[in-house]
């Protein structure tokens, strides 16, 4: 069977052992912020992008997605015994993981949430696997108006799903694009927006603008609030599961599986919404929902599942269509293009080494993460009894030597602190970064696919109108504004009114 | 009357950075739809950013919001700050001393600022990071002053 020659192919590239190691530096890297509050995996990798310029692409990228899926296990561990998540995506998890950790069921939760990662992660591989193969077919098909359409969509969908207000993060997105094209025009040669800096006709480094508003602006918010951490740590005993246990367990890891796997695919999708949509769909079939939020282990099982498995399935639009679909994606987008691989459906067929390897790393990363982090989690508290106030400063240090050591130059490092001053803006304004991200990497294409859909039909706008693929994906997008934009604009107006009253 | 001074002053923001646009690119040939010149993307989106940015600022006249948190402005300066003083010292004076700098500088952003800490972690640190970048790594870093 085809699929099994993919995954013998990839397997034969993810278990070299350099490719074992980046995996292992990955995942547990990713791990280790997953623990630490105050840094997320988008800050993560954009520090450690620049350390793996003179990786093989595959390393480099097998190295990067470990990052975000180790984040995920560790996330889980602090949600559980500090009821305090490492990263959004496991904030569910503090809801009843914390509770079984306070009912001395530390280890249990403990266990749920790492078998029900793994299985997660075995079952979303084989998803990625094959679904990636007949969409990166059908997106071999689509012309330049079909992709420029598709990227609409992509980012409309992605700020749709995403929580905030939407005209704000649609604004974000056209901000990013304009971001996105400063530099050298490729077809006119002319540099745009360069204010006569010759480090600006390369453009603006990704790695810059997601250090800037995602690093740099976060630690600084948080010196800003004075509240301190409080830590409690729980003694944890047995790390295994009651027959009992188990039983009620393993529905909610199926369940969560499934969801994820699918949230993971819409765009703006990925680990967050996956573990919030399976949380609330444990509550619905539970036969005692007021169980949740006492120490329900469902509760722990599904999320982490879900979490998990939208982690690893938020690669496939990356992989298939060139389309990232969160911020760590966009990240991605950025690591691939240093290589000069362009992400997109050719990936699969130019690069099928790179392609499998990367899936199949995945599983391997998954499994390495269940047997060290079991036994390892010990070592993980201990590291958060460093005070925040020791810690931010060797979080920015390494931000700063990675940022400085993409080219050795002074500029990038001012470029970012700049993008820190306008993530603290952001943060103020109540701006979420992701989707100005987003736009970044896409601006080029964006324009790119634009200028060719237009060349094609002569300057006739109707084309992408005409043509029922891109008819079909922009129509999608309004339907996707207007479905969240009644329901808001009549609850807006519900509170105006109370206002008046 | 600004009822929702976030998504008020977002949308100034939004609408500087479409003036902004459209003004630098008024320098740039905006051919036609059929080739497109350089100039033709930036103007599509800057008026839309301008669009958007004027729809925020005017629904923030009549919708309710939380004010804007203050800023405070010692993490900002002192956060970004240490951080460009080391992109900008790190060539001549060598990783070392502008690690050391930029961590002691980097920690009394805090309120919780301790000296003798910072001092202790910054020379630990200027280590780890000569041992993971410079030797491990083998970046291009100098380590002492004139090396670079």
């Amino acid at each position: 069977m085809e699929l099994f020659d993919h995954l013998a192919l990839g397997f034969g590239v993810a278990l070299t052992p350099i490719n074992l190691l980046y995996a292992l530096i990955g995942s547990l890297l990713g791990t280790l912020i997953g623990v630490l509050p105050g840094i997320g995996p988008v800050a993560t990798i954009a520090m450690l992008l620049p350390t793996t310029y003179a990786l093989q692409p595959v390393s480099a990228l097998i190295m990067l997605a470990g990052i975000y899926y180790g984040a995920q296990y560790g996330g889980s561990t602090t949600s559980i015994l500090l009821n305090m998540p490492g990263e959004t995506s496991s904030a569910v998890t503090c809801l009843d993981g914390y509770q079984m950790a306070r009912q001395g069921q530390a280890g249990a939760a403990l266990a749920t949430a790492a078998l029900g990662s793994f299985f997660a992660g075995c079952i979303a591989t084989v998803f990625v696997a094959t679904v990636a193969v007949p969409l990166s077919e059908l997106a071999l098909k689509f012309g330049p108006a079909e992709y420029f359409s598709l990227m609409v969509l992509g980012l409309i969908g992605a700020v749709v799903l995403a929580h905030g207000s939407l005209l704000k993060a649609i604004a974000m997105i056209v901000l990013g694009l304009l971001l996105g094209i400063v530099g050298t025009d490729v077809n006119s040669g002319v540099a745009r927006f360069a204010f006569g800096i010759p480090e600006l006709t390369d453009g603006i480094g990704v790695v810059s603008v997601a250090m800037g508003l995602f690093g740099f602006a976060e630690i600084i918010t948080n010196l800003e609030s004075t509240e301190k951490r409080e830590l409690l740590t729980s003694k944890v005993t047995g790390l295994w599961l009651t027959k009992e246990q188990f039983k009620q367990a393993w529905p909610a890891v199926l369940r969560g599986t499934g969801l994820g796997s699918i949230l993971g695919l819409l765009p703006g999708g990925g680990a967050m919404l996956a573990s919030f949509g399976s949380y609330a769909l444990e509550k619905k079939v539970a036969k005692d929902p007021s169980r949740f939020g006492k120490g329900a282990i469902q509760g722990v099982a599904g999320p982490e599942s879900a979490n998990n498995a939208g982690a690893q399935t938020s690669f496939i639009p990356l992989l298939t269509l060139g389309i990232p679909e969160n911020a760590v994606m966009a990240l991605m987008v950025g690591a691939m293009t240093i290589h000069n691989i362009q992400p997109g459906p050719q990936v699969m067929t130019s690069n099928p080494s790179l392609f499998w390897g990367l899936v199949t790393s995945m599983w391997v990363g998954n499994l390495m993460l269940v047997v060290l982090n079991l036994p390892m989690i010990g070592m993980w508290i201990k590291l958060l009894q460093v005070p925040y106030r020791v810690l931010y400063p060797a979080i920015l240090l390494f931000c700063s030597i990675g940022v400085y050591t993409i080219s050795n130059a002074s500029f990038d490092v001012i470029q970012t602190a700049t993008f820190g001053a306008l993530g603290v803006l952001f943060v103020k304004l109540e701006c979420e970064p992701a989707p100005l991200l987003l736009g970044f990497v896409l601006g080029p294409m964006m324009e790119e696919n634009l200028r060719r859909a237009l060349l094609l039909s002569r300057g006739d706008p109707t084309v992408f109108l005409t043509r029922p693929l891109s008819l079909a994906m922009l129509l999608a997008a309004v339907g996707l504004v207007l479905l969240i934009a009644l329901p808001n604009i009549r609850k807006k107006r519900e509170e105006a009114f109370q206002e008046e009253q | 009357m600004i009822r929702h001074p976030k998504d008020f002053y977002a949308g100034l923001v939004f609408i500087a950075f479409g003036i902004a646009a459209l003004v630098i690119g008024s320098n740039y040939n905006l051919g036609t739809a059929a080739r497109m010149g350089p100039g033709y993307f930036p103007r599509i989106l800057g008026i839309l950013l301008i669009l958007l940015g004027a729809a925020l600022s005017l629904r923030a006249l009549r919708l309710q919001g939380s004010p804007i948190a203050a800023w405070k402005w010692r993490p900002t300066l002192v956060v970004l700050g240490s951080v460009v003083i080391f992109g900008l010292i790190v060539t001549t004076v060598g990783l070392v001393l502008s690690t050391i700098l930029l961590i002691v500088m980097a920690s009394a952003a805090s309120h919780e600022f301790r000296p003798r800490e910072a001092a202790i972690s910054a020379v630990i640190l200027a280590a780890v990071c000569v041992g993971i970048f410079v030797i491990g790594l083998k970046l291009q870093i100098g380590i002492w002053p004139g090396a670079g």
